[in-house]
């Protein structure tokens, strides 16, 4: 039994990590009042960077560093394309929807040009080896029973994605440019009064979001499939962006609710592997994070409330 | 949860003929400086993408097929989009009336006639209902119709994908459905050999006369004023005493309609069989990109479906002549609705070049 809820924490870990990025990057861009609808676009350009990227580097001969100098690359990819959307919507008060749409066609399109440009027609980018990211365990912890194995025998991107919550979480509620930039998504024309820079303050949370977005992206590749093709991502962006609407915006709530859907995800893969679940046909397995995803939205969607000046593009500047 | 008003969309409305000739100008510079990046020659690939979509009779007709598709597609999102929504459920609901096509090519009496105008219907009826579905959850539990689309298409794709498997499979591949009745299917065999057997079916003209119907409906019914009206202002609108709520379930119903009878009329006029797929049809996606480039107006997404039908037919032959990967033309695509989204960045910029102009004529004036 015990050895059951090890092996379930463990796979919900691995399949929540990119969410949890994605969530937190989402939840930094709409705290400050602009609609991330294009996480999808930056994990799917965060996995592409960092998968190429790992080859060339395991290809100049860096090893097992070439994952990190991957993951540290792919928040470029993810900042590029952040820039993109906010200059659509913060200078160009582009519809943030339309926007968001727009970056996630760009980014699709863009890196399945370039690994065809990269890689010779080939449809993904080669397999990585040595690139790839491993695990590692914390000395002491690891040894826990029940759930160190699958707490502290995690992939590096696994204890950064903690970090990334607990740093949100400080920065937002701790600092007073969290204050401010809570402000800027919840009035900015008060916010402007007493002196915030609106426009600069919304670029930054943008920008910072497709950067961690992206590692969340960086995470799918490096750990899971080894490369990126077009099904590396396949809406795992917006399920991040359902957790961070599931988690209120609050950096803790959105964490929560990305292993949730982390679980389903990993559900699937530890079903399919059990024998009774056999009989299961695979299409319901793969519907599943999805539906729930829809009906936990249903079901909660009337108690949430998003920051007051989301989306909006008519305030005076 | 409803995630803020969206007033800008209103303005997208008004994107003008010349907005959308400078986005297009603009999109096609984009790829051209990609092109470039990666050694290619732009003039040499756009030739190429040009010859491939309208160079020979059976080239232009294949890409009617495209624009056909993507008129359908194109109009779901462009109704949806005048009530306010944004729709991005196409895609699923192509699959889903492609199957429901499929089921009644296969299941019901070969009655010429008959038979495909029940498969046509079954197949707006199936998007429909997908569409009603999120209208719902929009109008009554809050949840944002982006959201509820994509996640609903991923439902969609994996259930159709189930129903072929364990249902209408056809024996010899389990991958396909089996292939619909001789008369069930909508060929055109006239419009087919004018065109050197293009794969063009009676759905081209469906497609242009729902356009024309759609025109129609917004400015001459009761339904289509009141959609724009929540479109442009919901609050006047439920002042006036209109029920939005239930506005919006009609339109995404209505919206649903197109999406699926696009996919009918690729089983009934094109393939005769749907088949597994683990992707979602691009088609769908890429009506988003068509209704926006056209305003959401009838002529305005007839011919932005005719433009995007060349750019991803044509893709090919980009790629045959050339070497260019044919996901430029998609990036292509990407940068010119980038260039619709953010009018204000194509306004500016041809404000400033009516200003050059303008002092150019000055200068030429004080010159004389």
């Amino acid at each position: 039994m015990s050895a059951a809820f090890g092996q379930l924490l463990d796979i919900t870990l691995v399949f929540s990590t990119a969410l949890v990025f994605g969530a937190v990057g989402g939840l930094l861009s709409e705290r400050a009042g602009v609609i991330a609808l294009a996480l999808e676009g930056y994990m799917t350009g965060g996995a592409f960077l960092a998968a190429a990227s790992a080859y060339a580097l395991e290809r100049l001969g860096f090893g097992p560093a070439s994952a990190y100098g991957a993951l540290f690359l792919s928040m470029f990819a993810g900042a590029l394309l952040a820039l993109v959307h906010a200059a659509a919507t913060v200078t160009y008060r582009a519809d943030h929807v339309v926007s968001g749409v727009v970056v996630n066609f760009f980014a699709a399109g863009l890196s399945l040009f370039l690994v065809k440009l990269f890689f010779a027609g080939a449809g993904q980018t080669p397999t990585l080896r040595e690139g790839m990211l491993s695990r590692v365990a914390i000395p002491g912890l690891a040894d826990l029973p029940v759930v160190g194995s699958a707490l502290f025998r995690q992939y590096p991107t696994t204890y950064l994605a903690a970090l990334a919550v607990g740093g949100a979480y400080g920065l937002l509620y701790h600092t007073p440019l969290g204050l401010r930039l809570r402000a800027v998504g919840e009035h900015p024309e008060a916010a402007e009064t007493l002196g915030v820079r609106v426009r600069r303050l919304r670029y930054g949370a943008v920008v910072a979001s497709g950067a961690i977005a992206a590692l969340g992206g960086a995470t799918v590749a490096l750990t899971t499939t080894g490369n990126f093709s077009h099904a590396t991502i396949a809406g795992q962006g917006f399920i991040a962006l359902a957790a961070m609407i599931f988690g209120r915006w609050h950096p803790f709530g959105a964490a929560a609710a990305a292993l949730f859907f982390g679980m389903a995800t990993g559900l699937k893969n530890v079903v399919q592997l059990s024998p009774w679940a056999r009989a299961i046909p695979t299409e319901v397995i793969y519907m599943l994070p999805y539906a729930l995803t829809l009906l936990v939205l249903a079901g909660l969607a009337f108690r949430s409330t998003p920051p007051a000046a989301l989306g909006r593009t008519d305030e005076a500047r | 949860m409803r995630r803020g008003t969206r007033p800008s969309v209103a303005a997208l409305f008004s994107a003008s003929a010349a907005d959308a000739g400078l986005a297009i100008v603009f999109g096609l510079i984009v790829g051209a400086g990609l092109m470039l990046l990666g050694g290619f020659d732009p003039l040499a690939a756009y030739r190429a993408l040009a010859m491939k979509a309208f160079g020979s009779p059976y080239n232009a007709g294949e890409t009617f097929r495209q624009a056909t598709t993507l008129m359908l597609t194109g109009l779901s999102v462009a109704l949806a989009y005048r009530a306010g929504l944004l729709s991005i459920a196409a895609p699923g609901q192509m699959a889903l009336g492609a199957l429901a096509a499929a089921a009644a090519g296969i299941g019901l009496p070969p009655v010429p006639v008959v038979q495909p105008v029940i498969g046509l219907l079954l197949g707006a009826a199936a998007g429909a209902l997908w569409g009603a579905l999120i209208g719902t959850l929009r109008a009554y539990r809050g949840v944002n119709e982006v959201i509820a689309a994509i996640m609903l298409n991923w439902v969609a794709l994996y259930g159709v994908n189930l129903l072929i498997r364990f249902g209408l499979a056809d024996p010899a591949n389990r991958q396909r459905t089996r292939t619909v009745a001789e008369t069930a299917r909508i060929d055109a065999p006239w419009l087919s050999d004018l065109f050197a057997h293009a794969r063009l079916s009676y759905g081209f003209f469906l497609a242009v006369a729902l356009l024309g119907g759609y025109a129609f409906f917004l400015h001459r019914t009761r339904l289509g004023f009141e959609l724009r009206a929540v479109g442009q202002n919901p609050v006047a609108a439920a002042l006036a005493g209109m029920k939005d709520r239930r506005l919006v379930v009609a339109a995404m119903a209505l919206a649903g309609g197109p999406a699926g009878l696009a996919g009918a009329i690729e089983v009934l006029g094109v393939y005769g069989y749907w088949t597994v797929s683990p992707t979602l049809p691009a088609a769908g996606f890429d009506g988003i990109a068509v209704a926006l480039l056209g305003g959401a107006g009838a002529l305005g997404t007839a011919l932005a479906a005719l433009l995007f039908a060349a750019l991803s037919g044509g893709a090919a032959g980009m790629q045959f002549e050339v070497g260019v990967p044919p996901e430029l033309a998609r990036v292509v695509m990407a940068a010119i609705l980038f260039f619709i989204a953010a009018q204000n960045l194509t306004r500016g910029l041809r404000e400033r070049l009516g200003r050059v102009e303008r002092r150019n004529a000055r200068g030429e004036e004080a010159g004389r």
